[in-house]
């Protein structure tokens, strides 16, 4: 029996009589990056037969814990799931109490939030094709995506005051507001990589914030292209995920897969044009969409969200009026009125959800998370069905899973 | 189509199985319906409304609120990746189960999207869901000993 045949035996198969030749494998929980996680697969031969996904690792009980603190100081902790896009993981969070409370942001907030969201977007992408670069055997793209990801958290550093773990949302605005200026010796080391990137002199000399992040935009949006050379087109990238995991589009929806993972399969979705907040609906951007479902799709509609977000970036720079960052200033102990409510979000890893019920009180009463990670697991159980042990990695890779998001 | 007239249409085709309702376009859209009725109503909302997928499953302990009641609730937070006009507001559906003994048939079957969130349900709140073919612990450690953590009345330690 081929490879091949047995596959789709397997997958056609409910309950696969494994007999005795299979074998229980504990694949984990080592740190895979990303945070502890177990996959215990039944293996015959290097065929999986069924993979049973295990979280739970890195539990925290953030929901519990949301119980116990007020509004305000539930912010900082529910972040920290996912440190690296703690805007976007988060943001669903400060949604859902605004419309409990009924505030509205000031203009200048819905503006400074997206650009938030969407360099930590960015930057949590690079933290992923870093990895997946790394995991498939290839280390220059670990190196460039960190080492470009420095100034875009640079960026957010300036904006939130910290590299990662802001805590910059706040119920009716943001905490702070943007730099009018960039330190002197932030330029000069951006134009040194500049330099050395690019061989040619940064066509900037001003401190001005607006124009050193469109400076920075740009170049990332060029750096791009190198990427794609690299690591996109590159045939031992494809050799590894073209054809592996097909997730079809019925499959997509039934099995209910979020983000990057979703729309690879082909269906339209983000949250960000379906259901928009703040001052999305006024940016022009695409939503890619891939068209088999692959695991080659899923990182090519990653890669071509960068760019989206990028433009989105400069967009709202260009856009951003001036003004106020927050409604009021809030007092650590606000009482929110009693009422239930849900706001969505698209997180870099997907669509993020909050429900909140309140009773009235300084603390909510209930905090329902639920992350775009955790909703991956039986996308993740169906894919790795019926594959062999060596496109585990490339899978797993290219669903964007993160246990800690997952765990809570 | 507004999610006003869907529950409206969901009332008038199941008579008297909507126990309570809240439409709040903005914030969120819940129908409550007992445990018995709430597989015929999801098969309803599957196939004849559109919604495909469960964007989470949420249990909550009524216990503590203003208004005491000895019960569990699980929502189920619907939504729609085929018809775009439903992508805009949240829909719910939930029932209420007794707190001394949660049994509810499982949706697993009508929503394949639904078995780890059923899954974090039965560990953290304790609520057996009949007919779930994985019903297993998830998040929690192999040798958890104490109630359901999620219970309010689980105090966490060194608080």
């Amino acid at each position: 029996m081929t490879v091949l045949e047995r596959k789709e035996d397997v997958r056609k198969a409910e309950f696969y009589d494994v007999g005795e030749a299979a074998l229980k494998v504990s694949y984990g929980p080592q740190h895979p990056g990303t945070g502890h996680f177990r996959l215990v697969v039944t293996i015959s031969g290097d065929t999986v037969l069924e993979a049973d996904p295990d979280p739970g690792f890195v539990h925290r009980g953030e929901e519990k814990l949301a119980e116990y603190k007020t509004w305000i100081t539930n912010i900082p902790h529910l972040e920290r799931p996912v440190i690296l896009d703690s805007a976007g993981i988060q943001y669903a969070y400060v949604l859902a109490v605004e419309k409990l409370m009924g505030v509205e942001p000031p203009e200048r907030a819905k503006y400074l939030r997206p650009i938030m969201a969407e360099l930590q977007r960015i930057g949590s992408h690079l933290y992923w094709f870093a990895l997946y670069g790394v995991f498939l055997g290839h280390s220059t793209m670990f190196l460039w995506c960190f080492g470009d990801r420095e100034y875009l958290v640079d960026l957010t550093s300036l904006i939130g005051g910290q590299r990662i773990t802001h805590a910059y949302f706040v119920p009716g605005g943001v905490r702070n507001d943007a730099p009018k200026n960039v330190p002197q010796e932030l330029v000069k080391e951006f134009s040194r990589y500049y330099r050395m990137v690019t061989g040619k002199d940064l066509p900037l000399n001003t401190t001005d914030f607006r124009k050193y992040t469109l400076a920075v935009c740009e170049f990332f949006d060029q750096r791009l292209n190198d990427y794609w050379d690299m690591f996109f087109n590159n045939e031992l990238f494809i050799a590894r995920t073209k054809d592996v995991g097909v997730l079809r589009r019925e499959d997509a929806v039934r099995l209910g897969a979020v983000g990057t993972t979703l729309r690879a399969s082909g269906v339209e979705y983000d949250n960000r044009v379906n259901n928009p907040y703040d001052a999305y609906p006024n940016f022009k951007f695409e939503v890619p969409v891939g068209i088999k479902g692959d695991c080659y799709d899923r990182a090519v509609v990653g890669f071509k969200e960068m760019r989206e977000s990028v433009k989105i970036i400069m967009q709202a720079v260009e856009m951003m009026p001036d003004g106020p960052v927050k409604a009021k200033q809030h007092p650590i102990n606000i009482r929110v009125p009693a009422g239930e409510a849900v706001a969505r979000t698209e997180a870099a890893r997907g669509e993020m959800m909050y429900y909140i019920r309140s009773d009235g009180g300084d603390k909510p009463y209930r905090v329902k998370i639920s992350p775009p990670s955790f909703r991956l697991l039986p996308v993740m159980k169906y894919l790795l069905r019926g594959e062999q042990i060596a496109n585990i990695p490339p899978i797993y890779w290219s669903l964007n899973y993160w246990p800690v998001e997952a765990d809570r | 189509m507004s999610l006003q007239t869907l529950v409206g249409e969901i009332e008038t085709r199941f008579t008297g199985v909507v126990i309570e309702k809240i439409v709040d376009e903005k914030k969120l859209v819940k129908i409550v319906v007992s445990p018995e009725n709430i597989k015929s109503v999801a098969l309803y909302l599957r196939d004849s409304l559109g919604f495909d997928h469960v964007k989470a499953v949420t249990g909550v302990d009524l216990s503590r609120l203003l208004k005491k009641e000895s019960r569990i609730e699980v929502i189920y937070h619907l939504g729609s990746y085929t018809r775009e006009e439903l992508s805009k507001s949240d829909m719910a559906l939930s029932t209420k189960l007794d707190k001394a003994n949660p049994r509810m048939p499982s949706l697993n079957d009508v929503w394949p999207s639904c078995e780890y969130h059923e899954r974090e349900v039965y560990e953290m709140f304790g609520v057996v869901f009949e007919g779930h073919p994985d019903l297993r612990r998830l998040l929690l450690p192999e040798y958890w000993m104490d109630m359901p953590p999620m219970l309010k009345e689980y105090e966490p330690p060194g608080r």
